[in-house]
Formats: structure tokens, sequence, C-alpha cells
């Protein structure tokens, strides 16, 4: 199993995983001008704390999807180096 | 008996408990350098995940996210909004580190760079600034465990005490067990705190103002500005908030504790699932936030915002409970302190002394030497904390400004060929070096944007531009792994 990893540069993220994982970085950390507010207060919470509140779970949906490209994109790699093995 | 001898009581007993827990998880092992710095890389995700939480979530997850909510108000949403985003970008070079770690074997953050950039001084720098970051952290964390145990006790337990203690007890089951320590207890510890959060972060709006919302409504009657940037600060606002964020998300895992515990981990798919599912559990800062806030309107004017969680508690809650939060807030200072005191001591022994002044040294050797360190260590950070006398939050911001410097050669050797040995030397040099004179010169926020984050620019335009005008260099790994093709194509030792 680690014969077929030697020389292997190591691969790059996807680019649909690293779009992906931008989207929680725009929503909680450059979009900050757009929710740090109080009003409207959503479920007794000032906006700001319930949006970053709501995007505990957004990231992990986010990453989620992440997740399952880079699975695919890594069982691609392995068939390529199997065939190439061949 | 009195409150205080009760709280007491129960806080030791939850105290005894994980101690217990941490010196079992290393008997009958044979503990030599893999087992006791990266367990063996057998760790599934669940003790991955409880290691990770274990140490990422500290005293200050406590006291200083409920002191800044207090003290600072909206800035403190960094806090919530980094470790996510720490987490997400740790999804995009960590698992490359583990397979990259096990193949070459990679114990420290400090072998990474000795064996991309081939150069054993640049590992034993990075070393030196790790543990100069690091030993600070401990420090962060006897301190809290002080206040903690001073408060939970109503006083009856003096806070040097309490340290020297504490500091013995950690010093002596990360001897004993090393890194699985540290993961068991963190079961017991993130069952506490969460157990904690929960029924002080909702307890407390509730007992006096019936519920979240009417506490808020109160909060933004009386202290309209508190809630948004930048909140009761002067220059804590919106482009503080996102260099500070993007800072502290690629910081994060720099941390070298946090670096070599996803060596761990028994598969990169492990450390990648952790990536995933780790940000939920940033669900207790809003918690945590929601005591801080509670304590502005009950208990205003407090000298140190720090101690606004501990001081509710302590008004709502009955003795017994006051010392299960005391025993939680002591274990979530002590895991982290365990692991921060492990990984000082084994970049001292394996990245720094070996390679500069013995070189012939054994393994056996630098893991004995490794586990005396332990004992050094400790007492060096059980020394400032005694006679030191800075904020907890300082100290965090200080290290992670230090600490992120590491992030243009780790990130850049992974993924760029063009980077150098040369390149990297220069610009961490010129990272910390900006870091230490921006901090300590009080320039801190520099132009509204936090100055670690103008010295992490300054590092990766350097190390761009040098390794452009410099002689490319081999990668470290790519010629290691063509010695070891050599060795095999002649069939030669090791077979």
């Amino acid at each position: 199993m680690n014969a077929e990893r030697e020389g292997r540069p190591t691969r790059k993220p996807t680019l649909g995983a690293l779009l992906l994982g931008s989207m929680p970085f725009l929503a909680i950390c450059f979009s900050v001008p757009l929710w740090d507010r109080i009003h409207p207060m959503i479920l007794g919470l000032p906006f700001n704390l319930f949006w970053l509140i709501l995007w505990i779970p957004l990231t992990t949906a986010c990453m989620w999807g992440a997740y399952q490209r880079e699975r695919r994109a890594e069982s691609i790699a392995a068939r390529s180096r199997k065939d190439e093995a061949r | 008996m009195s409150a205080s001898a009760v709280a007491l009581l129960v806080m030791a007993a939850v105290v005894g408990f994980g101690a217990a827990i941490g010196f079992l998880a290393g008997a009958r092992r044979k503990m030599d350098l893999e087992q006791w710095a990266v367990a063996g890389r057998g760790f599934g995700t669940v003790l991955v995940w409880l290691l990770m939480a274990g140490e990422g979530y500290t005293t200050f997850t406590l006291l200083g996210a409920s002191g800044w909510a207090y003290s600072r108000g909206g800035p403190a949403l960094y806090i919530l909004a980094y470790i996510s985003l720490a987490y997400v970008a740790s999804f995009f070079f960590l698992p490359q580190l583990w397979e990259i770690g096990r193949k070459h074997k990679l114990q420290t953050e400090s072998d990474f760079f000795e064996k991309r950039y081939t150069s054993k001084r640049l590992a034993a720098f990075v070393s030196l600034v790790g543990i100069v970051f690091l030993v600070p952290y401990v420090d962060l964390q006897l301190t809290g465990l002080g206040d903690i145990v001073r408060v939970a006790s109503f006083g009856g337990i003096d806070k040097t005490a309490a340290m020297v203690i504490a500091a013995v007890v950690v010093a002596a089951f990360v001897f004993a067990s090393g890194i699985r320590a540290v993961a068991w207890m963190s079961i017991l510890k993130d069952a506490l705190l969460l157990g904690a959060a929960v029924a002080v972060g909702i307890g407390v709006p509730y007992a006096y103002f019936h519920g979240i919302g009417p506490m808020f409504a109160e909060l933004v009657r009386t202290h309209p500005r508190h809630l948004v940037m930048p909140g009761s600060t002067k220059n804590l606002g919106h482009s503080w908030f996102v260099s500070t964020v993007i800072l502290n998300a690629l910081g994060a895992f720099m941390w070298p504790h946090l670096f070599a515990a996803s060596f761990t981990a028994k598969s990169s798919d492990v450390v990648r699932r952790n990536a995933v599912f780790m940000p939920l559990y940033t669900i207790t800062f809003p918690l945590v936030f929601f005591a801080g806030f509670a304590a502005l309107l009950l208990v205003p004017g407090l000298h140190n915002g720090d101690l606004s969680l501990l001081t509710m508690a302590r008004r709502t809650f009955p003795a017994w409970f006051l010392g299960v939060i005391g025993g939680a807030g002591a274990l979530t200072a002590m895991v982290p302190a365990a692991m921060l005191i492990l990984t000082a001591a084994a970049l001292f022994a394996k990245n720094f002394f070996r390679p500069l002044f013995a070189p012939a040294m054994s393994e056996d050797s630098v893991a004995r030497l490794a586990k005396l360190m332990v004992a050094v260590v400790t007492g060096v950070a059980l020394y400032f904390s005694i006679h030191g006398s800075r904020t907890l939050v300082g100290l965090l911001l200080l290290g992670y400004d230090g600490v992120t410097q590491f992030f243009p050669g780790v990130i850049l050797g992974l993924y760029w060929k063009r980077v150098n040995r040369v390149a990297v030397w220069s610009g961490l040099v010129a990272g910390v070096a900006a870091v230490a004179f921006l901090v300590l010169s009080g320039r801190d926020p520099i132009a509204g944007m936090n100055a670690g984050f103008v010295a992490l620019c300054l590092n990766f335009v350097i190390v761009g531009v040098v390794s452009l005008l410099t002689r490319a260099e081999r990668n470290g790994f790519e010629s290691a792994d063509e010695a070891d093709a050599a060795v095999k194509a002649t069939g030669g030792a090791g077979a």
C-alpha cells in the first residue's frame, strides 16, 4: 500500500472542494459589514450572533460536500495509479 | 459542611477522576517516542475528534470568551468565526500533511521543516520559536486554572497552591502516558465542559431575565453599541475582525501541538472527516457568550472580565454544582496544558537539542530527554504564572501572531515546487521580527488590522520573492523517496 504512493507529489484539492470551502469564509469573515448588526433580532438573538450560529451547521454542510468531492478525486487518482502500474 | 468545602470536594473528585484516566491510558504500553508523541498513529475518528477538541478548547473557551463578551462585546464574535474557519482551512492541508507524515515518519511540526527543506537548523529554529510561544500558552492555562479554583472554592484554595498542584499532576501523567492520556481525559473534560456551558449559558439568562431573548432585549436597551463591533473597544472594528479571523484560521493548526495531533490519526480520511464535523463543536461559544453578556447586566464593573462567567455561576448555582463547573474548568486547563507541555518537550529533545548538540543521540535517549523536559517546561511555565501578570487573551494573541508565521513554509512547502530553504528562512525571521516589534511596541492593531496579519502578509511576500530570485532546490521529500527507491533497487539494507 505504501509502495504505490512513492514519488507521488501532493495532490491539490479539487476546485469544487475549494469553492465549497470558500463559502464559510465569505459568509462569516469577509461579509462582516453586511451582517454585523443588531436588527432584525431573530429568536431573541441580535442578528450578528444569530448569523454566526446559523453558519455553524451550514459550515459543516459545506465541508461535507467538499469531503464527498475529495473522496471522489482520491478514488479516481487511486484507480489511475493502478492502471499505470499495470 | 460549608459551601467552600462542598465545592472543593466535588472539584477534587472530578480532577482526581480525570487524572486517574490519564494515568491508566498509557498503562502497560512501552512508551517509545512514537507511542508517547503520536500514539503509534492509531487513533480513529472519535479519539482524534476528542484530542483536537481537548486541545483546541482551553480555559480560554470558558474564561477568555466570556471575558471578551463581557468587557469588549461585539469583537468577541471573532472567536466563534475563526474556530469554524480554522477547521475549514485545515481540510485543505492536514490530510496531505498526514500522508507525508506517515511516509516520512514525522512526529513534530519541526520534522516537516527538516525533511521538506533538508535543514536541521531551520527545524531547530522552528522548534525554538514554537517553544517560546508554547510556554506562555501553558502559562495561560495554569493562570486560568488558578482563577477557576480560587473562585469555585469561594477563596478556600489559594491561586498559587492550585497552580502548583495542577502543574505537578499534569507533568506526572504526561510523563507516564504521553498523548494517550490527553485523548482519553478529553472524554470526561469535553462532556463536563459542554454540560457546564449549557447550564451556565442557558441557566443564567433564565434565572435572571426569564430567557435569552429578554436578556438581549435588555442589553439592546441599555448597551446598544456593545453588541456590534467595535463594541466597547475603540479600535476593534470590521477590518480588525477580518484580519484577525484570517490570521487565526490559518494559524490555528500551526500551533505545534495541534499540527502534531493530526499525526495520531490512523488515516488521512480520519483527519478529513474531523475537519468536516469539528465546526459543530463551536456551539459552546454562544453559550459562553450568553454568560458574559448576562454578567455585564448583573455585575458590571468587574476588575477582571475573565472572571465574569465564574462569578455568575457562583451567584446562580448551589455549591456542589459550582464544584462540577470548577472541576470541568480545571480539566479544561489541564488537558491542553498536558499536550502543550508534551509538544514543547518533544520539540526541544528531538528537533533542538539532538541536532545541534548531540547528533549521535539514540532514539531512546531522545525519548528520555523529552520526558525530563516535561518537568523543566512545567517548572518554567509555573514560574511565569506565579510571577507574571498579563491578561489571558493578550498572551494568546501574541502566540497566535507568532506561530502563524510558520504557515507560508508549511502551505507552500506542500503545494509549491519553487519554494526553498533560504526563502522560508527569510520570511519566517522577518515575520517573527515584525510581530515582536509591532506587538511589543504597542502597535497592534496597526491601521485597523491585526499586527500578526500584517506580519504574515510580509512573510508571504518575502517567501515568494526570495523563492523566485534564488536557485530552485529539490523538494526534500522527493529526494528522500528517491534515496529509498535506490536502496530498494539495489536490494539494500532493511529489507
